[in-house]
């Protein structure tokens, strides 16, 4: 705009100090400010709770906005239903013959994998979720993908803890607040998952692309062995995430690996459900109570 | 001692009005992307406070003393998701780099502050985005945000409009 007029401050010594001053100070916050960014780059944890106190502030809004607009992510997806509609029909018929035909099949495998997992007495992991809840809100400006979980410290929320939606992983808690938590999606690049091909158990990692798809690592660097759509579920490995969760489809192969597109869209998730983490000592109270203590084999006379 | 009668003509705009109208849009804007129900997959969403933050600069580059970027951007970093005290840093080296502009370039014209606005937000965008993932390949987390600076970039117009309409609501007279 037009030239600012009074650039140096003439002869009065407190305006020539107090504009050195706010330099002074700016410069130095500035300093302190980067230092600071650093700072909680390498130590998240500190500073989770004051972000945190801050959006319980615009929570309620950010409810409240929810429940008036709907989730805003889905308008694509309707307006692209309308104009595929013919295709999507004759496609989505054909889909459910081959499906019901697949469904037969599998429930006599069912059948048979219940009474194989009854020989074996193999207990299943208790699935039943910690706390229920819905994702609120997300950092859409930034970098980093992280997401405002309806629910906190109130229902027994706390960092650390997997969450997964109907159709599979969506991340992981990154600190919890009393009526609100953050949940680190799949997606962002800091977030790790580890993973085996559902079909046939290969081992591999999980790398968040950041822009809503994933990257594919296996552990071996044997010759690239994905295939476009094969289903990877959460390994178990590394103790946070429970095993055989869903976690993503390979979309494509890559020069290292593949690209994978994540199973559940944090965007379109209904409800999500906060798991317990896969520690040993949790494992070992999920089993407890519905295996009464085993009787004390006899010993042999 | 009849003050709170009807104003008179002409009278300058409250000074109240005139100090947080600024404050209170970028303050606003920083907070709007957390109460949106919208869970992105990638950064779609320009920034909106940064936006606000700097036309206002632009607009008025005298309003402001150099350091409102401290507090300005403290509040931006509690709701953007960056590590704290990123926009504390670049927000206020940002608003150093405007008054020393407006020192070099004499008559600032839309253009100029386009390009100076551009500038700023593509080096801001950028740097946060490699300060939050230090680990990460920097050509990927900077192809992150390429769009997200080209969309912005795209926009300062308009911001820029905006702006003046609140500028113009600051000053009106009453």
């Amino acid at each position: 705009m037009v030239r600012p007029v009074h650039r140096r401050p003439g002869q009065s010594r407190k305006a020539q100090y107090s504009l050195f001053a706010a330099y002074v100070i700016a410069v130095t916050g500035a300093v302190a400010g980067l230092l600071l960014a650093i700072l909680s780059v390498v130590d998240p944890v500190g500073f989770a709770q004051l972000r945190l106190a801050s959006q319980e502030i615009t929570a309620p809004i950010a409810r409240v906005s929810r429940s008036v607009i709907g989730s805003i992510s889905g308008i694509d997806d309707s307006v692209g239903a309308y104009v595929r509609a013919g295709s999507q029909n004759r496609r989505l018929r054909t889909e459910l013959a081959d499906t019901r035909r697949e469904l037969v099949a599998t429930s006599t495998l069912q059948e048979e994998n219940r009474q194989l997992k009854a020989l074996l007495k193999l207990q299943e992991t208790d699935k039943t979720a910690l706390a229920n809840g819905y994702l609120l809100t997300s950092t859409s400006t930034s970098s980093k993908r992280i997401a405002l979980l309806s629910i906190g410290r109130n229902l027994g929320v706390a960092a650390g803890q997997p969450v997964r939606g109907a159709d599979g992983l969506i991340g992981r808690v990154l600190s919890s607040g009393p009526s609100v938590s953050q949940v680190l999606l799949l997606t962002d690049v800091d977030n790790i998952v580890p993973v085996r091909r559902a079909r046939d158990g290969l081992p591999a990692l999980a790398y968040g692309r950041g822009n809503g798809d994933l990257d594919i690592r296996t552990l071996n660097i044997a010759n690239n062995p994905f295939k476009p759509g094969d289903i990877l579920v959460t390994s178990g490995s590394g103790g946070l995430y429970p095993p055989n969760i869903p976690v993503a489809i390979v979309v494509r192969r890559q020069d290292d690996g593949a690209l994978a597109r994540p199973l559940a869209d944090p965007g379109k998730v209904d409800a999500v459900s906060v798991l317990r983490p896969y520690t040993p000592d949790n494992i070992e109270a999920q089993r407890a109570p519905p295996s009464p203590p085993a009787p004390v084999p006899e010993p042999a006379p | 001692m009849n003050k709170t009668a009807a104003p008179r003509l002409g009278e300058p705009a409250s000074l109240w009005r005139m100090r947080i109208v600024p404050v209170a849009t970028v303050m606003l804007a920083s907070a709007l992307p957390l109460m949106l129900p919208l869970v992105a997959n990638s950064p779609v969403l320009p920034p909106l406070g940064l936006l606000f933050f700097l036309c206002w600069q632009l607009l008025r580059t005298e309003m402001w003393p150099v350091w409102i970027g401290l507090p300005l951007g403290l509040w931006d970093d509690l709701f953007s998701g960056q590590p704290i005290g990123t926009a504390v840093g670049l927000w206020t080296l940002a608003s150093i780099a405007i008054h020393y502009s407006s020192q070099r370039i004499y008559w600032r014209g839309f253009l100029h502050d386009w390009v100076i606005a551009a500038l700023l937000i593509a080096s801001i965008q950028s740097l946060a985005a490699l300060i939050a993932h230090p680990g990460a390949a920097t050509g990927r987390v900077l192809g992150l945000v390429v769009p997200q600076i080209v969309i912005s970039i795209l926009l300062v117009p308009l911001f820029m409009r905006l702006t003046g309409k609140f500028d113009n609501f600051r000053l009106k007279r009453r």
